[in-house]
């Protein structure tokens, strides 16, 4: 078996030489670039959903219900999520002097899962995405009054007309992400509390890669449902 | 030599270390096992439950048929059979054979431990399987609160309005709509991990120009299950809210469109189809020049037309739709992109037939079914550029012929290839050999059936019998094709019990596979067969497209000529 391992019988000197694998890109960040193209996709579906049904049916329109100024304002709380994320990545790569990207080690690095080398100061990491939290969890509630609007004022919901049934559908899914991406967050930050997170962990950053998807996701939302579908 | 009594893999039969233990401590390890091999044999283990279950359906579905104006069957079973039969044999079957190849094959060809993300890998298996039994258990309780069991019956692309609460009553949909989705979110596990582990676990030198083609397609195919599924996903959410919470995306008294289920549908459904070719074709890519002792023909014209596929097959979807009546523009663009696809196509099957060509043939059971696969396919393929043909396709769409045109592709196309694949991996997986005589006879039981069942079912449609419809008149000249296609069915079952005795007896007696029973040149034979928890001692060195061909022939090695 061993001696199967590599080309053997022709003298070393002779073999061409190996290079090993590099990839631009870590496992998980290949992964996470998956997830991305899958949402994206399902995003552009619910969106194609909509357009297709704009002016159909019976009921209240888009122009007579929906508010640009209040979707303006809850962007400018979403938006700015978005960079305080990344001076909390920011935050924690400085904290651990790695330059953004781990070390070409590929995925495994199986001796950090027993004695991970934890993240040395996290206090700046903490902070920023209790911010990035707290922002998402305004822009929720400008959704929920949104929505509560258009409920009880305008009577749309998601059975009453195709575009109820379009835009709660759409931009419930988009809320929905939102919702995921600030638990996942908690869920870091808890992790870190308890035990510590690993200094060369890759979730931070994956994490920020996902919430800057849903932030740009919402960009093309309201200029399809607020700007232009209006 | 020693690694298999130092670490004895517990998933070879009949092996006293693994027998020892109590049947509970087994059954645990198997069901909370992340390796890539176990899950690779336990989805191939799923795939065989409900092809006995897809089996059953069609034979019954063939009886119903023998005679006009049958009354084996009433008409809401067969609805049923058809849609569960489709449902099972895409989502349940074929699904899982890929999820078994992919996942045992790739870490071992490209020389990693296992796949990037071993337990997102598990977690996909288990949601397969709980989508399948979802889908198995509307029989017993698809009425919903009434109480009696249903399955659903609305075809397995299940169309706007049938699907609708006003004509599917009870919950068999909501079983159909649960179980798919499950199955299509372990779909996109598999995905990411062909992606990811591809992109990044391949062993030192392994460049992308380097890796059996094999993994190149499973790349491919890694990524177009990456875009083909959402839309599907996307739809099914919205039938879910359509049918629970009263929305109107498919209702079209309210303005709703039946037509944007069919295009968010076959959006997914088209590609699903090549996500299902090109693990057949990454197979026989692999079985063609071992057996013909024959380095494969064109591998960048491979690797290139394998792209140019996945890119075409995301365009062609409305051919599904030609009947449906688009405007004549769309009709035309449909029509000649899926004509587009022949050319990769058709490049792929020149470098199998170059590969052939001049080479010292074995005919083992693997390259039987392998030409088998060749020829088949290649039947199918052209039957598909008669109904990529706008005028034809309205004459015939919807008739037996297409019926027999997909078996062609999706039968004689990819189950033949995954069969070759199945019987040439077999001594690596289990450490046994297969019996070669019992293979042959069960390929010729298949390959004499499938032509017998399908075959006669173009001359059918052609003669105007619709599909799905659960009996016919007398008189039409349609009782002799339909016999035909019967028997056929039959003979087919015989082929897959002499497959499942072969196998059983295999596995007990079969004669010890060795590390390399093909003298074979990927790096999957390098190792023990079965391979060890971890797969390989060292992880291997990598300087050409064949590494164990430059192992066994240091005088002449690859690299020097690539």
């Amino acid at each position: 078996m061993s001696e199967s391992i590599s080309v053997s019988g022709t003298p070393a000197d002779t073999l061409p030489p190996i290079q090993p694998i590099r990839s631009p890109f870590t496992a998980l960040q290949f992964g996470m670039m998956t997830v991305m193209c899958f949402e994206g996709v399902l995003f552009i579906t619910f969106l194609i959903a909509y357009t297709i049904y704009l002016g159909e049916g019976d009921g209240p329109t888009p122009t007579e219900t929906l508010s640009l100024p209040l979707a303006l304002l809850n962007s400018v709380f979403l938006l700015s999520s978005s960079a305080t994320i990344w001076l909390g990545t920011r935050a924690f790569s400085r904290a651990n002097h790695a330059g953004g990207l781990n070390e070409g080690d590929g995925p495994g690095a199986e001796h950090s899962l027993d004695q991970p080398v934890c993240s040395k100061d996290t206090s700046g990491y903490t902070f920023w995405i209790l911010v990035t939290i707290a922002l998402g969890g305004v822009f929720l509630l400008g959704t929920a009054y949104e929505w509560s609007e258009l409920i009880f004022e305008h009577g749309v919901t998601i059975s009453s007309s195709l575009f109820g049934t379009t835009f709660f559908t759409l931009i419930g899914c988009h809320a929905l992400h939102v919702i995921v991406g600030l638990s996942v967050m908690a869920l870091l930050i808890e992790m870190n509390r308890r035990r510590c997170l690993a200094a060369n962990s890759e979730g931070p950053e994956l994490m920020a890669w996902y919430w800057h998807f849903v932030d740009a996701v919402w960009v093309v939302i309201v200029l399809v449902v607020y700007v232009f579908g209006r | 030599m020693s690694l298999a009594q130092d670490f004895p893999n517990l998933s070879a039969p009949g092996k006293a270390a693994g027998s020892s233990r109590p049947l509970v401590t087994r059954l645990s390890e198997w069901t909370t096992t992340v390796d890539h091999k176990r899950i690779g044999i336990m989805y191939m283990l799923m795939a065989f439950v409900f092809l006995l279950f897809g089996g059953v359906e069609a034979l019954l579905i063939r009886v119903q048929l023998w005679s006009p104006r049958s009354e084996f069957l009433d008409p809401d079973t067969f609805n049923q059979l058809f849609t569960m039969h489709g449902t099972t044999m895409i989502f349940f079957v074929i699904m899982p054979m890929i999820g078994c190849f992919s996942n045992y094959m790739v870490p071992l060809m490209i020389g990693a431990r296992d796949v990037a993300f071993p337990r997102l890998n598990a977690l996909g298996f288990w949601l397969s399987l709980f989508g399948g039994m979802i889908l198995y258990l509307s029989y017993f309780t698809g009425e919903g609160l009434y109480g009696a069991g249903s399955a659903p019956d609305v075809g397995w692309f299940g169309y706007a309005p049938l699907t609708s609460p006003a004509y599917a009553k009870g919950n068999a949909v909501d079983y159909w709509l649960l179980g798919t989705m499950l199955s299509g979110v372990g779909g996109v596990t598999l995905g990411m991990n062909l992606v990811a582990t591809i992109l990044t676990m391949r062993a030192p030198g392994m460049k992308l120009s380097k890796v059996p083609l094999f993994v190149w397609m499973m790349l491919v195919d890694g990524f177009l299950i990456t875009f083909a599924f959402p839309p599907f996903t996307g739809a099914q959410v919205m039938l879910v809210l359509d049918r629970h919470l009263g929305a109107h995306f498919f209702d079209t008294q309210v303005g709703g469109s039946a037509i944007l289920w069919q295009h968010l549908f076959w959006f997914f459904g088209h590609p699903e189809v090549y996500i299902i070719a090109l693990p057949a074709f990454a197979i026989i890519s692999e079985v063609i020049p071992v057996f013909s002792r024959k380095v494969i023909f064109g591998y960048a014209s491979m690797a290139m037309a394998t792209a140019a596929i996945g890119f075409v097959s995301m365009m062609v979807w409305a051919h599904h739709m030609f009947t449906v009546g688009m405007i004549g523009a769309l009709d035309a663009f449909f029509g000649v992109a899926s004509l587009m696809v022949a050319i990769p196509t058709g490049i792929k099957i020149f470098n199998w037939v170059a590969t052939l060509y001049g080479g010292r043939l074995r005919m083992k059971t693997p390259m039987i079914y392998a030409l088998g696969f060749l020829s088949m396919f290649l039947i199918g393929g052209l039957t598909g550029i008669m109904l990529a043909t706008v005028p034809i396709d309205w004459q015939i769409s919807d008739s037996y012929f297409l019926v027999g045109h997909f078996h062609y592709v999706l039968f004689g196309g990819a189950l033949f290839a995954y069969l070759a694949g199945f019987h040439y991996w077999f001594p690596k997986v289990t450490g046994r050999m297969l019996n070669e005589r019992l293979g042959k006879i069960g390929f010729w039981f298949l390959f004499v059936g499938f032509n017998f069942l399908f075959g006669p079912m173009h001359i059918s449609g052609i003669l105007g019998m619709p599909r799905r419809v659960y009996s016919y008149d007398a008189g039409q000249g349609l009782e002799i094709w339909n016999q035909l296609s019967t028997i056929g069915g039959f003979i087919m079952a015989i082929g897959f019990v002499v497959l499942l005795f072969n196998i059983l007896a295999s596995l007990r007696k079969g004669e010890i596979a060795g590390n390399d029973p093909w003298d074979a040149w990927t790096l999957e034979w390098m190792t023990t067969s079965p391979p060890a928890p971890y797969n390989f001692e060292t992880i291997p060195k990598v300087r050409s497209r064949r590494p164990l061909w430059d192992l066994k022939h240091p005088e002449d090695p690859d690299w020097k000529h690539e």
